[in-house]
């Protein structure tokens, strides 16, 4: 219990101190998972949509697989995007393995699923709402997505701060193809996991509240941005 | 505010690119080399003196090899010498230069319910865990450490058939998660003696054996060869070396300290490699 305190507490005396070291891992954290949402949602949101309004041969083995790949296991991820961007693997040559560029890859390939299959849910709910009023004003089927993803866009941010919270929590896929390299590519899951090895539990511990510490700002400031769940508002 | 607005602030604050102006190469080393506080000293002395960031892949002497054959590293710093010739031999290292050694404990706990505290040698220490089936537990990697372990098992006269016990554990983890796992299992391990030091968790373990001239431990230097992969940086491979075989970085090495103990013993021959 006295290492939980502890850890709190040093948590604290990171913050505070502006331990240089701290800010450069969390700012790369944020880096790394930032984009790899950016990516995916621009991914995942528009192939979600597409989805919900058409209807093909195999769509429910399609979304039966997608919501499969939600489950995706990281290290297994980690392992592929690693053998693929080693120097000898098909894309060895572009020497990504090691770099932030090739931790946001694995990252993209974890959350679109889960980002697809949580817009899919949401669009094909609006969708059964909309689907007259869309077809009666013989809207073509790019509009739709558009109408759809704009006025779904409250579910659709959960869906991107879900892909979020898998992302800046995962250490598997990255510590594989990151390598946790001190000052390149360490952030604050790999370093939590280097701390306990080391058997500063504290330490370890103190990053992780740095870590939902800032899972919750983020989470704040989008909800502060996008002006949702305010008091005065249903 | 809108959220497509905040979306592409969003954007273009995430995309930015950091900037490592400086030479870098990449080394994989072993858990022992980091996690015993050397590399803290060394690295910064290495940038100062020779202008090379260098970057650390921190691994087991099995994944450190493996990712010099794929050609993911320009150096490899590690300890185990078959693996290193065998890597040497089939060209995928170009020489090994021995930088120093240091050496392996066997910790268990501190009232030592095997009796190993005063055995002659490792073999004997060994063969009385085995005997008292105590609780041992391995690191289970295939790393260095890991094949060190299983070679002093097998000079104790206990094949590798025997360990197929539920006394002996292997965790398959790194020297660290395995102290860990000792550690809450009070149960005997070797290590090498920098993690053991170095290790914060130690709960009712303690230092039981060492001194046995087999458990010492070489670390040799292996850059990546350059005719299997042009790529690998062999000019900043080659500087390194060179930093590291220097006298200010042998003596460097030698003087290191953790709580009044040394740790490792530099013995790089200066000139010309050997193997």
């Amino acid at each position: 219990m006295n290492e939980i305190l502890d850890g709190l507490w040093r948590a604290f005396l990171l913050l505070v101190s502006l331990d240089a070291e701290l800010y450069e891992i969390v700012f790369l954290s944020l880096r790394v998972t930032l984009t790899a949402v950016v990516i995916a949602s621009l991914l995942g949101m528009p192939l979600g949509a597409w989805l919900a309004i058409n209807r093909f041969r195999y769509r429910r083995a399609t979304i039966a697989f997608l919501n499969a790949l939600m489950g995706l296991p990281p290290v297994v991820v980690g392992l592929i995007v690693y053998l693929f961007l080693s120097r000898s693997g098909p894309f060895g040559v572009l020497g990504l393995l090691f770099t932030p560029t090739a931790m946001i890859i694995a990252q993209v390939i974890i959350i679109t699923p889960l980002i697809a299959s949580i817009s899919h849910q949401a669009i094909r709910d609006l969708w059964a709402e909309y689907h007259d009023l869309l077809i009666s004003l013989n809207t073509s089927k790019w509009q739709r997505i558009r109408t759809l993803i704009f006025d779904a866009r409250r579910s659709l941010l959960t869906a991107a701060l879900a892909g979020f919270g898998r992302a800046i929590g995962e250490v598997g896929a990255i510590m594989i193809v990151g390598g946790n390299i001190d000052h390149a590519t360490r952030v604050l899951t790999t370093a939590i996991a280097l701390e306990t090895g080391k058997g500063n539990f504290a330490f370890a511990l103190a990053l992780g509240f740095v870590l939902i510490g800032l899972a919750i700002a983020v989470n704040f400031v989008t909800h502060l941005l996008s002006k949702t769940e305010r008091t005065s508002r249903w | 505010m809108t959220i497509r607005g905040f979306l592409l602030g969003l954007i273009l604050a995430v995309i930015t690119t950091v900037g490592a102006m400086a030479e870098t190469m990449r080394m994989a080393v072993t858990t022992s080399f980091n996690n015993s506080g050397l590399s803290d000293i060394l690295l910064p002395e290495i940038k100062k003196d020779t202008g090379i960031d260098v970057q650390l892949l921190i691994v087991g002497t099995g994944q450190a090899l493996k990712l010099g054959r794929a050609g993911d590293v320009d150096a490899i710093l590690v300890h185990s010498r078959q693996a290193e010739e065998k890597f040497v031999d089939e060209g995928y290292g170009t020489y090994r230069r021995e930088i120093m050694y240091n050496d392996f404990v066997l910790v268990g706990p501190k009232d030592d319910p095997a009796g190993i505290k005063d055995s002659k040698n490792a073999a004997e220490a060994l063969k009385k865990i085995s005997d008292s089936k105590a609780a041992f537990v391995s690191r289970g990697d295939d790393s260095g450490t890991h094949r060190k372990e299983l070679s002093l098992w097998q000079n104790a006269g206990i094949n590798a058939d025997e360990l197929n016990t539920d006394w002996y554990r292997a965790a398959g983890a790194g020297m660290g998660a395995t102290l860990n796992t000792a550690s809450g299992m009070n149960a005997y391990l070797m290590s090498d003696r920098a993690s053991w030091l170095k290790f914060a968790n130690k709960g009712d373990l303690g230092l039981l054996f060492a001194g046995d001239p087999i458990l010492f431990n070489q670390y040799a230097y292996l850059p990546v060869n350059p005719d299997k992969h042009e790529h690998v940086k062999i000019g900043l491979a080659k500087k390194l070396e060179d930093w590291l075989v220097s006298e200010k970085a042998q003596e460097m090495i030698g003087s290191y300290k953790i709580n009044g103990e040394t740790l490792f013993t530099p013995n790089a021959v200066p000139g010309k490699p050997a193997s």
